[in-house]
């Protein structure tokens, strides 16, 4: 990839990729900056649009939810055990009133997993921006200086990525109590060192190359060099693994919910309706397959656009 | 540097690593909002009650000298003793050790095979129907977090089937090893299954992108023209280096393994060491909760130790820093 020309003093934003372009707009041939030629290729991928038209509609159902539920006339978290429930005390299958079905309680659980949508998203989107920052500071810092400040860091984020986080993120949370923000901070947590690693590589081979030089020696330090001269070059990694890291942390806020360390009911998360659903799966199997396609269809769109996305800008990954 | 000082220096990281986590498991111990005392007291004690209930924990010594005295139980494999069941939490973990150990094996062996065999599938079908199918699977697989997928095979391989009167898997318990090992493995099959296809997805990649590198090489042509059958040019010289990625990623994927069989057990009501940490963790038995997590946190420390070992007998190539 090649470097952008920035200006002495240029913010550092996420799209300074694209500053190369500038330079030549009035030329003939207009130059292509990596991340216009990506959004070029991904708007021709329909694997990739069809992706971004399911995150669109989730984030529609998060942002509506208080909609639906008006429309529907049922709130997410008002139980009805009369007219919810068969007269058995069985929750009812989808019908004219309760389009996906009523949960144990009686709910609709159309609402719920719109108010599930809202929870899912903002902790997808939260941990991850979190620990894109840290990942990213960390990985600069790492890459840039070596020696110990590297061998310290890099040996810190091998620790946290080899731990057994699931395991000592229920822990930590049973000793706090469980919460929305407990388990974003838990998730960023445990989702960082991915990132840091992936920026220290690429900061390692970028210091190496003239434009740091050039910037050095016009007496540029060490701060403004990583944030203005490298970070821009490490933008479309760090979108790819941003792309990536968002199913990741639904998934494990899910799984916190799911095991009771989560979001606290009644609040409801997919993770805690599936959870409640293990014990009617028999009898109800609508309590399980719209929430746990709700949640299949959310995490599936996100890798499939983050595949794409890593296509579109043509660099390998691991994963 | 040699095999044996590469060891050691593993060794020293890993103590230092599980020095670490034991401290902050020491801190956060602490830092709890509950009060041990009170909990095991109970609500009604009295204050003397609660006094010499934390004077028998030894929680009104100096803070520095209760984390000596920590540290060194921890030397000597003693847990402690847990709140709510009054044994010493390692006779706990003894007994559902059997289930976990079970369970983790069985499920990282299905796994391995499920995704080298799909890759190797995928890499020799290469930009087919069936390569794309895998490629597929394999990521919604991926996206699915494990309860899910253990609660779909719950609704669709035990109870759809069990309706039909097809009943080939049960729906959870446990039967030891020892007692009868063909009902051992049915009522694993499930369990591993779910652990097993969320993983897999990783490594039938893995799998997939080593063997298309390797299968042009030279050596690949030269075994060819020699006249050496495909299935073989694929399994002895296509495979063997894929071999040294995966082991890397399974030294990676322990933790994520650990995480798994939690979830498992409590999606099909196994009786092992993930339905003790979160029976302790609703019945706040820090004892019991702390211990499991060390013990979590050692078995994926010494395994990536014997992970970074198997690295260097499969690529001698690797040089050992």
């Amino acid at each position: 990839m090649s470097a952008p020309i920035l200006q002495p003093g240029a913010e550092p934003p996420a799209e300074a990729a694209g500053d190369a372009h500038e330079h030549a707009d009035d030329e003939l041939i207009v130059a292509r900056s990596p991340s216009r030629l990506a959004l070029q290729r991904l708007r021709h991928d329909k694997v990739a649009v069809a992706s971004c038209a399911v995150i669109v509609c989730t984030a529609l159902l998060a942002v509506c939810a208080p909609l639906i539920a008006r429309a529907t006339g049922y709130p997410p978290n008002q139980q009805d055990l009369v007219h919810g429930l068969s007269p058995d005390g069985i929750p009812l299958g989808p019908n004219r009133h309760y389009l996906l079905g009523t949960d144990d309680l009686g709910r609709d659980i159309l609402v719920r997993i719109a108010y599930g949508a809202q929870i899912s998203l903002l902790v997808g989107v939260v941990a991850t921006g979190a620990s894109i920052a840290i990942g990213v500071v960390v990985g600069l810092v790492a890459g840039y200086y070596g020696r110990l400040v590297d061998t310290v860091l890099s040996r810190f984020m091998d620790v946290v990525l080899s731990l057994p986080y699931l395991i000592l993120a229920i822990a930590l949370v049973s000793l706090v109590g469980p919460s929305l923000w407990i388990s974003i901070g838990v998730i960023a947590f445990f989702s960082w060192a991915t990132v840091g690693r992936v920026v220290r590589g690429q900061t390692l081979a970028l210091k190496e190359r003239e434009f740091v030089e050039a910037a050095r020696s016009l007496g540029a330090g060490g701060p403004r060099i990583m944030f203005g001269e490298i970070l821009p070059n490490v933008v479309a990694p760090v979108i790819v693994y941003a792309t990536l890291l968002v199913p990741s942390a639904i998934v494990f806020e899910s799984t916190l919910s799911f095991l009771g360390l989560g979001i606290v009911p009644p609040t409801a998360s997919w993770g805690n309706m599936l959870s409640e659903s293990l014990d009617f799966f028999e009898v109800a199997w609508w309590f399980v397959v719209f929430p746990g396609a709700a949640l299949l269809l959310t995490t599936l769109a996100f890798n499939l656009l983050g595949d794409a996305v890593r296509d579109a800008f043509d660099i390998g990954t691991e994963r | 540097m040699s095999l044996l000082r590469f060891l050691a220096r593993r060794i020293a990281l890993g103590a230092v690593v599980m020095w670490a986590v034991a401290s902050v498991v020491f801190v956060a111990y602490f830092a709890a909002p509950q009060d041990v005392a009170r909990l095991i007291a109970g609500r009604q004690a009295d204050p003397a009650t609660v006094a010499a209930v934390r004077r028998n924990l030894g929680l009104d010594r100096p803070l520095l000298d209760q984390y000596w005295s920590f540290l060194g139980r921890l030397l000597r494999g003693d847990l402690g003793y847990s709140y709510t069941n009054s044994e010493p939490v390692t006779t706990l973990i003894h007994q559902g050790l059997p289930v976990t150990v079970s369970l983790a094996i069985g499920g990282a062996i299905l796994w391995l095979i499920i995704g080298i065999a799909s890759g190797v599938l995928a890499a020799l079908r290469r930009s087919t129907a069936v390569d794309r199918g895998i490629t597929g699977i394999a990521l919604l697989f991926y996206s699915m977090p494990t309860f899910l997928l253990g609660e779909l095979l719950l609704l669709g391989l035990f109870y759809e089937l069990h309706l039909v009167g097809f009943d080939l898997f049960p729906g959870g318990g446990f039967v030891p090893l020892t007692e009868h090992p063909l009902a051992w493995a049915r009522h694993l099959l499930l369990p591993w299954l779910t652990i097993a296809l969320v993983s897999a997805a990783t490594y039938s990649r893995l799998t997939r992108a080593a063997l298309l590198d390797v299968l042009g090489e030279d050596y690949v042509r030269t075994a060819r023209a020699k006249g050496v059958a495909e299935w073989r040019v694929t399994l002895r010289h296509g495979l063997r280096a894929a071999l040294t990625p995966i082991a890397t990623q399974f030294g990676l994927d322990l933790g994520t393994l650990l995480g798994g069989v939690v979830v498992t057990e409590t999606v099909f009501g196994l009786p092992g060491l993930g339905q003790l940490l979160i029976v302790s963790i609703r019945h706040e038995d820090l004892p019991t909760t702390i211990g499991l997590a060390l013990l979590a946190s050692a078995f994926v420390v010494v395994a990536n130790i014997l992970v970074d070992v198997l690295y260097v007998v499969l690529d001698p190539r690797v040089r050992l820093s």
